[in-house]
C-alpha cells in the first residue's frame, strides 16, 4: 500500500472513503493495537479508577457506604503513624534514586565510551542479577548484613572490629543499600542509552576549545545525557516508595514503609477505602515529589553549562 | 608531588570501579548456592563443608513440588498470553502509523513506571469486586498485565530492522496475508519471539507481590518460599531451591539474549541483500 494510491483512494466519494479507511494504515494500525491496549484497559485503567473511587467511600463492617467523603484522606494525611510512613517512604526512595542513579553513571559511561564491540555484553552481565527473583536478592543481603552474616565475618577477619555489629541489618540503611542493588541495572539502561546518543565530535571540540577533561564533562556530556538520567530517576524513585519485600525483610522496626500499612488495610485491618486513599495518596505523593526532583535536575545542569 | 600521589594517578580508576560494582552486584547471587551447598543449617563463615542433603529434602516436599506445578502452569500460560499481546502491540508500532500511538504505547508501559504494590491492589480489587474467586487464573491475569511491558520491549527491537519490502513482495507475489505472516514476517521474527517467552517466563517464575495479592489458596514458588522465610530452620532448603531458581532463570535468560542478537543479525542481514 503506497501513499499516491492511498491519496487516490481519499478523494472518492463517501461510501469508497469509508471503506478505504478501514483499509488504511491508521486503521490497520489501531486494529493491530487493540488487543493489547483494551487488556491494558481492562485491567489495569479500569482497577485504578476502582481504587480512586473506593478511596471516596466507607466501610461499614461488611458492607461499603458509597456516599462521597474525604475522611479516609483526612486520616491517610493526618494520622501520625501515616505520615510518619509517607515521609519514611518518601525519604527512602528518594535516597535510593539519588544513590542509584549517582553510582551507576559511571557504569553507563564506561559501557557507552569504553565497551568497545562488547557493549551487549556488559549490557547483559548489567541485567542479569536483576532478572533473577528479587525474593531471593532480599533474602541473600539479610544473610549479607545479618549478625552473625558475612559482612561481619569479613570485617572481623580483616582484624577492622573486634565484635559483629549489630547496625547492619533491621533499618532504612539496610532497606536502602538493598533496593539500590534490585534498581540497578533499571538506572544504567536508560542513562546508557542517552548516552549513546551523544555526539562525541561536541566533546572533541570542547577538548579542542581548551576545556578540561572534567569541565567539558559538565558542560556537554552531562547535560546531553540529561534525559536518561531523569528517566532512571523516575523508573527508580516510583516504583521503590511502593516496595513491600525488602522492608518486612530487612528493614526491622525502623525500615517499614506505607506498602506494609497499605497491605494491612486488606488482610487483617479489612478496611478497603482506607487502603485504597493511602494508594492514592502515595501515588500523588511521589509524583509530587518526582517532578519537584526533575525540575531541580533541570536547574542545575543548566546552571552549569 | 610525592610518590604516592604520583602512582595514585596511574591506577585506572574507571576499571576498578567498574569491578567493584559488579562485585556489589553479584555477590548476593552468588551467595545463595555458596550457602545451599554448606553443611550447616545456619548461613554464616566459616563454610561447614560441603552437602548435598539441602537439595535431596527438596524432592520429597510434596508442598514444594505443588507451588513449584502452580509456577509453571502460570509461567506458561503468563508468557503466551504476554508475549501474544506483545507481539500486536510490537507490530502495531513498527509496522503502522496511527494517531495516538505514543499514547497507547506509554499506556500499556504503564506498569513499568507504578509502585508493583498499587498495581495488585487495584488488581485485587476488582477481581473481588467483579466476584470472581482469587485461584492461579487471577495471578495469570495480573502478572500479564506486568509482563506486556517487558514482552513489548523485546519484540519491538526484534521487529525494528525488519523490511517490509519483503512482505509487499510477498503479497505482490500472491501470498496472502497469513500465507506471508507464516512463511516470509515469522520466520525472521521467532528468535524474537522466543526470546519474549523466556523472558516473560522468567519474570513470572520470580514474581512475587501479584502472585502474593492474588494466588488465594494456591501458592506459587516465592509465595511458598515467602512462608517458609519465618523458619529459620527451613532456611537451607530454601537456599537450595533458590539455587535452582536462579540457575533456571539465567539459563534462560542466557538462551533469550542470544536469540534475540540472532534476530537483530538476521534483519541486518536482510538489509544488506540486494
Amino acid at each position: 500500500m503506497t501513499a499516491a494510491a492511498f491519496g487516490a483512494v481519499a478523494e472518492t466519494p463517501s461510501p469508497p472513503r469509508r471503506r478505504a479507511w478501514m483499509r488504511s494504515e491508521e486503521a490497520r494500525g489501531l486494529a493491530m493495537v487493540s488487543p493489547t491496549f483494551l487488556y491494558a484497559l481492562a485491567l489495569l485503567f479500569l482497577p485504578v479508577l476502582i481504587v480512586i473511587a473506593y478511596s471516596f467511600w466507607t466501610q461499614n463492617y461488611l458492607d461499603i457506604d458509597r456516599t462521597f467523603t474525604l475522611e479516609n484522606y483526612r486520616q491517610a494525611l493526618t494520622e501520625p503513624i501515616y505520615r510518619d510512613l509517607f515521609v519514611r517512604s518518601l525519604w527512602i526512595s528518594l535516597t535510593v534514586s539519588i544513590v542509584t542513579v549517582v553510582f551507576s553513571y559511571p557504569v553507563a559511561w564506561f559501557i557507552s565510551f569504553h565497551g568497545g564491540v562488547h557493549k551487549n555484553l556488559w549490557l547483559f552481565l548489567v541485567t542479569v542479577p536483576c532478572w533473577t527473583s528479587y525474593l531471593l536478592r532480599v533474602m541473600s543481603w539479610k544473610i549479607i548484613l545479618g549478625y552473625g552474616g558475612v559482612m561481619n565475618t569479613g570485617l572481623i577477619s580483616m582484624g577492622l572490629i573486634d565484635k559483629p555489629v549489630t547496625s547492619l541489618l533491621y533499618n532504612s540503611n539496610a532497606v536502602v543499600i538493598t533496593l539500590v542493588h534490585s534498581w540497578a541495572a533499571f538506572a544504567i539502561l536508560p542513562i546508557y542509552v542517552s548516552l549513546q546518543k551523544v555526539d562525541r565530535t561536541l566533546i572533541e571540540a570542547a577538548r579542542d576549545l581548551g576545556d578540561s577533561r572534567v569541565r567539558a564533562f559538565f558542560r556537554v556530556t552531562l547535560p546531553l545525557s540529561l534525559p536518561g538520567v531523569i528517566s532512571a530517576f523516575l523508573i527508580v524513585m516510583i516504583p521503590t516508595v511502593g516496595d513491600y519485600v525488602t522492608p518486612r525483610l530487612v528493614g526491622g522496626k525502623d525500615g517499614v514503609m506505607i506498602a506494609t500499612a497499605i497491605q494491612a488495610q486488606f488482610g487483617k485491618g479489612a478496611n478497603w477505602p482506607l487502603g485504597a486513599a493511602l494508594s492514592v495518596t502515595t501515588m500523588i505523593l511521589v509524583s509530587l515529589a518526582a517532578a519537584a526532583v526533575v525540575l531541580a535536575l533541570k536547574f542545575t545542569v543548566r546552571r552549569i553549562k | 608531588m610525592t610518590l604516592f600521589t604520583q602512582r595514585l594517578r596511574f591506577i585506572p580508576w574507571l576499571p576498578v570501579y567498574v569491578a567493584v560494582y559488579f562485585l556489589f552486584l553479584y555477590l548476593p547471587i552468588l551467595l545463595l548456592p555458596v550457602f545451599s551447598f554448606n553443611n550447616a543449617a545456619t548461613t554464616t563463615f566459616p563454610l561447614a563443608g560441603f552437602t548435598t542433603k539441602w537439595y535431596g529434602t527438596l524432592a520429597g516436599n510434596s508442598v514444594m513440588m505443588e507451588a513449584a506445578w502452580n509456577s509453571l502452569i502460570v509461567g506458561i500460560s503468563v508468557s503466551l498470553l504476554s508475549t501474544i499481546l506483545g507481539i500486536c502491540a510490537a507490530r502495531a508500532i513498527t509496522r503502522y502509523r496511527f494517531r495516538g500511538q505514543r499514547a497507547a504505547t506509554g499506556f500499556i508501559m504503564a506498569p513499568l513506571f507504578l509502585p508493583e504494590i498499587i498495581v495488585a491492589v487495584s488488581l485485587l480489587m476488582i477481581v473481588l469486586a467483579m466476584g470472581v474467586e482469587l485461584s492461579l487464573f487471577t495471578v495469570i491475569l495480573g502478572q500479564t498485565v506486568f509482563c506486556v511491558p517487558y514482552a513489548m520491549s523485546v519484540l519491538v527491537s526484534g521487529f525494528e530492522g525488519f523490511d517490509r519490502s519483503l512482505e509487499e513482495a510477498s503479497y505482490d507475489l500472491g501470498e496472502t496475508a497469513i500465507g506471508t505472516f507464516r512463511r516470509v514476517t515469522l520466520p525472521v521474527v521467532a528468535p524474537a519471539i522466543v526470546s519474549s517467552l523466556l523472558v516473560t517466563f522468567t519474570i513470572s517464575l520470580d514474581e512475587f507481590i501479584l502472585a502474593f495479592f492474588l494466588s488465594g489458596t494456591e501458592p506459587t514458588l516465592p509465595v511458598y518460599i515467602w512462608g517458609q522465610l519465618r523458619f529459620a530452620a527451613k532456611l537451607p532448603g530454601v537456599l537450595a531451591l533458590g539455587t535452582i531458581m536462579l540457575v533456571a532463570s539465567i539459563l534462560m535468560l542466557t538462551l533469550a539474549e542470544i536469540l534475540r542478537r540472532r534476530t537483530e543479525r538476521r534483519t541486518q542481514m536482510a538489509h544488506m541483500l540486494p
